[in-house]
């Protein structure tokens, strides 16, 4: 029986949140067939096992792999093949969580496939894809992470042997962190500084058997193990490799770009801009997880809330519901509306991806740096407020928010390690920062930019004021997202050019290199309110593409409210920009006020069209029927330490005690 | 003292001081040790501290060696076994409840303990009950013939106390109370201690005499044997399942049905029940909330400060070792706290662990002062007490909650390891965010407080000596020139004043209008609530800045200690108005021109406290042991440490049951038998 109190919410809501899931799946028939592959796992007796919470991490690891090996079998035996449906899947049996075989399938396959030459290919891939061979990829070392050229791992040409040598020469450079590297993979592919004939060639790939077929052994010359418990992700064993004097025979080299000859000659590759293009698809896939992290902690707060009932708004009046304290709204509604908000960021970032790799297989790589710039800033810029939000809905559920069986402490370990993995965030704030002073400099100089940086060529027509930018006067109409673009337009263009211009003035004083530094806090700045109007912007624009009146009426009230809010938390920038008048400040915190209580009657809907099915969720707190508390108590009987009556340590340590005092 | 690596480092084999560490040590503007004897007020506490901490450390029952390899189970046995060995170590010690010893117990367990919340049950007994009871539970309780719990919040309750749902009803006939949980939301929740060890709880419940009920009251309940430790007849207790920390605490849930307990278990110093049934309220109850007030002040060191101390002890030594990319080719990499960046991420929190230290010392003063004037049965303080330690309890954990998990973020990959001791110091002091009153929550009942006095104030009434300065509303402009004046604590003080006073005001002036137009009282209050969290912020901001500063003024020049204090006020202030410009330019109170001079002033702060980075976070003197981080040892032998501690992981040192059941018959295609 559902609630009294979700029921009333679900009758109460203006709109049809199945139209909206449609949306966030991309039509109706993605939404049918994203539940068929859903059903498909969870009526499979196969995928069911013991709450995650109520094991050890070795029990997990186990249930884990369990999951992968069937996964993968019956992926097969079902036909799946589309890479978003895999991923669906795959989600679904291992409930949004990582798995050990995540390297194999998701970079120790596609890297052979776009890496290694045909010979390398007959070779490896079919015993890979058949399982025979796990591989991972080794990049990441004990001392050395975002910045690849700083490796330590050498891989030394033997021409007398034609084999490599490969080398971990110190502590540092221990291969450190690699997902299924610790106990599941027989292989990895290790990055390694190539050295042939004497000199250093740089980074380079290699493929590495690194325990023996059929006894899992480690083979001689290699050391390798789990890297011990993390803050999260307990189901994989990150590890760690270490290899002394182990040869590899030459053909071993992941050689289609790059190739070293029997005698040791080097053959430069033609471009290296092309491995840009992982990376922009993995932190595409970073965004989107932000959105789908942040909107099952809010699916969680939102409904939680509104069950649960505390203190009094009137005397005299039975406890209200949480979720009609404004406080209460005003933590939570805005994180809606950022999950919503990157829900089209990501989807938005996935279809460029799509339109722009069909380009660069004719060869044309034109648009690859915006899109690389701009894919690292919003995947540092959307995993940072989705970390912020996890955290700020567990605390949203007050004291049971601290209690495993909410599901969100295991939400937010599980994604926070997303702000600093493929990049940690500030430095790809700066790399999107280096991109935007480029465009600014180029438009200095009197070109034209294009993109979504094209605004900074309004700026060169600004330039007779001595002072920033500011002031110039945008009529703000806070009602019209599109007024409020506008907005944050004017305020990503006075950062970028302030930063700018600060990076010119320490330039006459110091190194090129100790500028950057000294402009960096600067830089990042910019580099977010350059995102923040990304973002701004393309939810706007998706407005206009929903047809459903309802629907979009409460989609315009959200983006209103992230728009408005992102505003209300930043007004020193708008202001000190000249953007805004305080008049309008004071207005823009009304308003976000009014929204909060517009909003308040479809806040059960909006998270409800997120669709996550109670399995998925895993959260007893945010259960869609919100039977909460009877089902804590079922939870908690279940704790380790309920196992026996009388716990062990009473006979060990209490009963002496009181017998002795 | 000679070379201080015996006393901070375990002395591993690794090899002396990394040298990237050691250079920073070589040249600090101050005295070290001098500034550790102002954190702990005076060389005498340093001594003592050092000692117990020593003390505590040697003795292997106390070790926390395996403490993240440890099951829920594993780490709940290890709490138990020391806190039972404490009690022994004590005595051998001679270190007592009063010495000046005690205090410095917990900080050397880091609070891995069990048996907290049967202090609380005492301090409830002492402070609740009558001179019988007190008689007769609180020797049973100090000899541990009983071990107590406190359990007030349930299921469906939690701040708000009047809204619990457990009964009382007194039975005249057998001169009994008859406990019970109407209903699954009623069952008590979360209470420590009492999910496996507790044989006694104070629980609070609906008093009911004869069909009316009296409100909520504390009754003695025993819920176990005393012999066998089963569970006493109509009671359902038990553990509540994994949390995010806390795992050595054994946080229960209790059911209870028709329980019944003698008269006599009313702790009754301030209602009785007598014989008839007649109910009896004597004295003033307001001393109660002094228990409330001073447990949430004692939080704030051990729960928030000392915890943030660590993780950016942490985070800045990680931060001397790690290096990463290069800020100028042909260079070695660079250390990656000479990234502006990273400054920009550390060095405010280490300034703020500074700045909460103090307001810390200033609220414990006032505390004091409060308890001497309510010896002498004057309550005048209360209301100021109870508003300052609710804002500040607030403010002090959120702030750090936020800062600790910054530090974690700071240190990359590795941060998220849990041998950095990062995760395991951020999952804990996320707790501290809720109890004892949700943050929230307290926020507003300062924010009561404010708007009474600023009422007040505005109508030329006297108010509290801390909040006088509402009265003074002077409009105005910043007078700042240049980016030097904003090195003035004059100037930053009185923005930082001149904000709270506009938001106190401006949001009174609301909730008046709200009212005056025809709001119902209780509508126009939460409509206004979400300014009034902000306000209330904006106070005890500005009290942590003003008092900062105060306390710089006060220093002895000796040792350059006052110079480097100046500086982290200087930096705590300039990041305050930094990272919430809006508030100052909002009424152009700071120019936009301003604003920028602020921004260099602040900058460039980060440059010159950057050299002394190490040896502050050194001047919070706290062991290997007790940081128990692979990655903030004070020798710095990062990459070393972690190696050798992850090999000593179960996943490593135990065979892989995952290998023969499932991978064995994946790579051997033998799926179909799965």
């Amino acid at each position: 029986m559902m609630n009294a109190d979700l029921r009333r919410e679900r009758a109460a809501a203006t709109f049809q949140p199945e139209l909206l899931t449609h949306i966030l799946d991309g039509g109706a028939d993605r939404t049918r067939r994203r539940k068929e592959l859903e059903a498909l796992v969870i009526n499979d007796p196969d995928f069911q096992h013991e709450d995650l919470n109520f094991l050890s991490r070795s029990q997990r690891y186990e249930q884990a792999i369990r999951k992968s090996s069937l996964m993968v079998m019956k992926l097969r035996e079902y036909g799946i093949a589309d890479p978003e449906e895999i991923y669906w899947f795959k989600s679904f049996v291992h409930r949004g969580r990582p798995e050990p075989l995540d390297l194999h399938l998701g970079m120790f396959l596609p890297t052979l496939l776009t890496q290694a030459t045909p010979e390398q290919q007959d070779r490896f891939f079919m015993p890979a894809w058949n399982l025979e061979i796990i591989g991972t990829y080794a990049q990441t070392e004990m001392g050395h992470g975002t910045h690849l050229r700083g490796l330590e791992t050498t891989a030394t040409y033997d021409p007398a042997t034609q084999e490599f040598i490969l080398n971990s020469p110190t502590v540092t450079s221990i291969k450190w962190w690699p997902g299924g590297l610790g106990k599941t993979s027989n292989h990895a592919i290790v990055l390694a500084q190539l050295y042939t004939q004497g000199q250093c060639k740089g980074l380079h790939a290699f493929i590495v058997p690194i325990r023996q077929l059929g006894t899992h052994e480690p083979l001689p010359g290699i050391t390798v193990g789990d890297i011990g418990p993390k803050f999260g992700y307990d189901e994989m064993d990150n590890g760690y490799l270490k290899m002394d004097n182990f040869r590899i025979p030459r053909e071993n080299m992941l050689m289609k770009y790059a190739q070293v000859e029997p005698d040791g000659t080097y053959v430069k590759p033609l471009s290296d801009k092309l491995t840009y293009g992982t990376m922009v698809f993995i932190r595409s896939l970073i965004v989107g997880d932000s959105a789908r992290s942040l909107s099952r902690a809010c699916t969680i707060a939102i409904r939680y809330s509104a069950v649960r009932h505390q203190s009094e708004l009137k005397p005299g009046e039975p406890e209200p519901q949480i979720l009609d304290y404004q406080t209460q709204q005003y933590k939570l509604f805005p994180l809606l509306a950022t999950a919503y908000a990157f829900h089209f960021v990501g989807a938005y970032i996935k279809d460029t991806y799509r339109r722009i790799s069909g380009d660069i297989n004719e060869g044309d790589l034109s648009e690859l740096p915006e899109l690389h710039a701009l894919t690292a800033g919003l995947k540092a810029f959307t995993s940072w407020a989705a970390n912020a939000g996890i955290e700020e809905c567990r605390m949203a559920c007050g004291g049971h928010g601290y209690s495993r069986c909410s599901g969100i402490p295991d939400i937010y370990v599980t994604f926070t390690p997303s702000c600093t993995y493929e990049g940690e965030n500030t430095v790809m704030m700066l790399q999107t920062a280096r991109f935007l002073v480029k465009s600014y400099t180029q438009v200095s100089s009197g070109q034209r930019v294009t993109g979504m940086v094209s605004y900074l060529n309004d700026l060169s027509r600004q330039r007779i004021q001595p002072q920033h930018v500011a002031a110039r006067t945008v009529t703000v109409r806070l009602n019209d997202p599109v007024s409020l673009v506008e907005a944050y337009k004017a305020r990503a263009a006075w950062f970028v050019e302030a930063a700018a211009k600060n990076l010119e003035a320490e330039l006459h004083r110091r190194s090129k290199e100790d500028a950057w530094n000294k402009t960096s806090v600067d830089l990042v700045q910019a580099s977010e309110a350059h995102c923040h109007y990304v973002i701004v912007k393309l939810f706007t624009a998706k407005l206009a593409e929903i047809s459903n009146a309802a629907v979009r009426a409460v989609l315009t009230e959200l983006c209103l409210l992230y728009a408005l809010y992102g505003i209300s938390k930043n007004t020193g920038d708008f202001l000190q920009a000249g953007i805004l008048t305080d008049a309008q400040i004071t207005q823009v915190k009304q308003r976000v006020k009014e929204l909060l209580a517009v909003i308040r009657p479809n806040a059960v809907a909006l998270v409800d069209s997120f669709d996550f099915h109670d399995i998925h969720l895993g959260s007893v707190l945010g259960r869609y029927d919100g039977n909460v508390y009877e089902n804590m108590f079922e939870w908690a009987k279940k704790s380790p330490l309920n196992k026996t009556e009388v716990h062990e340590s009473f006979h060990k340590h209490l009963k002496p005690m009181q017998a002795k005092l | 003292a000679g070379t201080p690596m015996g006393w901070y480092s375990q002395g591993s084999a690794l090899g002396g001081v990394n040298p990237d560490l050691a250079s920073e040590r070589q040249t600090p503007s101050f005295s070290v040790e001098k500034l550790t004897a102002l954190l702990d007020g005076g060389e005498e506490n340093t001594r003592i501290r050092r000692a117990v901490v020593e003390a505590i450390e040697s003795d292997p029952v106390f070790s926390r060696e395996n403490q993240y390899f440890q099951s829920q189970n594993e780490k709940y046995e290890a709490a138990v076994r020391k806190a039972v060995h404490l009690q022994k170590k004590m005595h051998e010690m001679g270190w007592t409840e009063n010495g000046p010893e005690f205090k410095y117990i917990y900080r050397a367990l880091s609070g891995e303990v069990a048996f907290l919340l049967h202090t609380v049950f005492m301090r409830s007994i002492s402070v609740l009950g009558s001179d019988k009871q007190i008689t007769k539970w609180i020797p049973l309780a100090t000899q541990y013939q009983l071990i107590g719990s406190y359990a007030q919040t349930e299921l469906g309750h939690g701040t708000y106390l009047q809204g619990l749902e457990t009964t009382a009803v007194f039975d005249i006939a057998t001169q009994e109370f008859i406990l019970n949980t109407p209903k699954i939301s009623a069952m008590k929740w979360w209470p420590g201690d009492m999910g496996r060890s507790a044989t006694h709880a104070v629980v609070f419940a609906q008093l009911d005499i004869q069909g009316k009920c009296y409100g909520v009251h504390p009754f003695i309940v025993q819920i176990r044997s005393l012999w066998d430790h089963s569970l006493c007849p109509g009671i359902t207790a038990g553990d509540i399942g994994p949390k995010m920390n806390f795992d050595h605490i054994d946080n229960g849930y209790l059911m209870l049905q028709n329980v019944r307990v003698p008269r006599e278990n009313m702790l009754s110093k301030f209602c009785e029940v007598q014989p008839d049934g007649t109910y009896v309220r004597r004295g003033s109850q307001q001393i109660n909330y002094f228990t409330m007030t001073a447990l949430r002040v004692a939080l704030i060191s051990h729960e928030a400060v000392i915890p943030l101390m660590k993780a950016c002890t942490i985070a800045i030594r990680y931060s001397v070792v790690r290096r990463q990319s290069k800020l100028k080719p042909g260079e070695e990499e660079a250390k990656i706290l000479d990234f502006q960046t990273q400054q920009e991420k550390l060095l405010p929190h280490v300034a703020a662990a500074y700045a909460f230290h103090f307001i810390n010392n200033y609220l414990e003063d006032l505390f004091n002062r409060g308890y001497e004037e309510i010896q002498r049965e004057n309550f005048d303080m209360l209301p100021e007490l109870h508003a300052f330690s609710s804002g500040f309890k607030a403010m002090v954990t959120q702030y750090c909650a936020s800062a600790v998990e910054a530090c974690l973020r700071a240190c990359g990959g590795h941060g998220y390891s849990l041998l950095s001791g990062l995760p395991s110091l951020c999952t804990r002091i996320l707790a501290s965010c809720i109890y004892e009153g949700e943050n929230t929550i307290l926020f507003l009942q300062t924010a009561r407080f404010l708007i009474k006095c600023f009422m007040a104030a505005s109508a030329g009434h006297p108010v509290p000596p801390s909040v006088t300065y509402l009265a003074a509303v002077k409009p105005g402009k910043c007078p700042a020139k240049n980016k030097f004046d904003f090195l003035s604590p004059d100037t930053y003080t009185e923005a930082y004043q001149h904000a709270a006073v506009r938001l106190i005001s401006s949001t009174a002036a609301k909730l008046q209008d709200l009212i005056q137009s025809g709001v119902k009282k209780h509508d126009a209050w939460n409509e206004c609530t979400v300014q009034l969290v902000q306000a209330v912020k904006a106070h005890c901001h500005y009290i942590t800045v003003k008092n900062f500063a105060e306390t710089v003024e006060r220093l002895e020049t000796k040792g350059g200690i006052q110079r480097i204090m100046k500086h982290l006020c200087d930096l705590f202030a300039l990041h305050g108005i930094f990272s919430n410009a809006g508030v100052f330019l909002h009424d152009g109170y700071i120019s936009g021109a301003q604003m920028d001079m602020v921004t260099a002033s602040y900058l460039d702060l980060l440059a010159v406290i950057r050299k002394d980075a190490v040896p502050l976070v050194d001047a919070f003197d706290f062991t290997d042991k007790t940081l128990n981080s692979a990655l903030g040892s004070y020798d710095g032998q990062v990459y070393q440490r972690l190696y050798e501690w992850a090999q000593k992981s179960p996943t490593n040192t135990q065979m892989n049951p995952a290998y023969e059941r499932y991978l064995k018959p994946l790579l051997h295609k033998k799926l179909s038998k799965l």
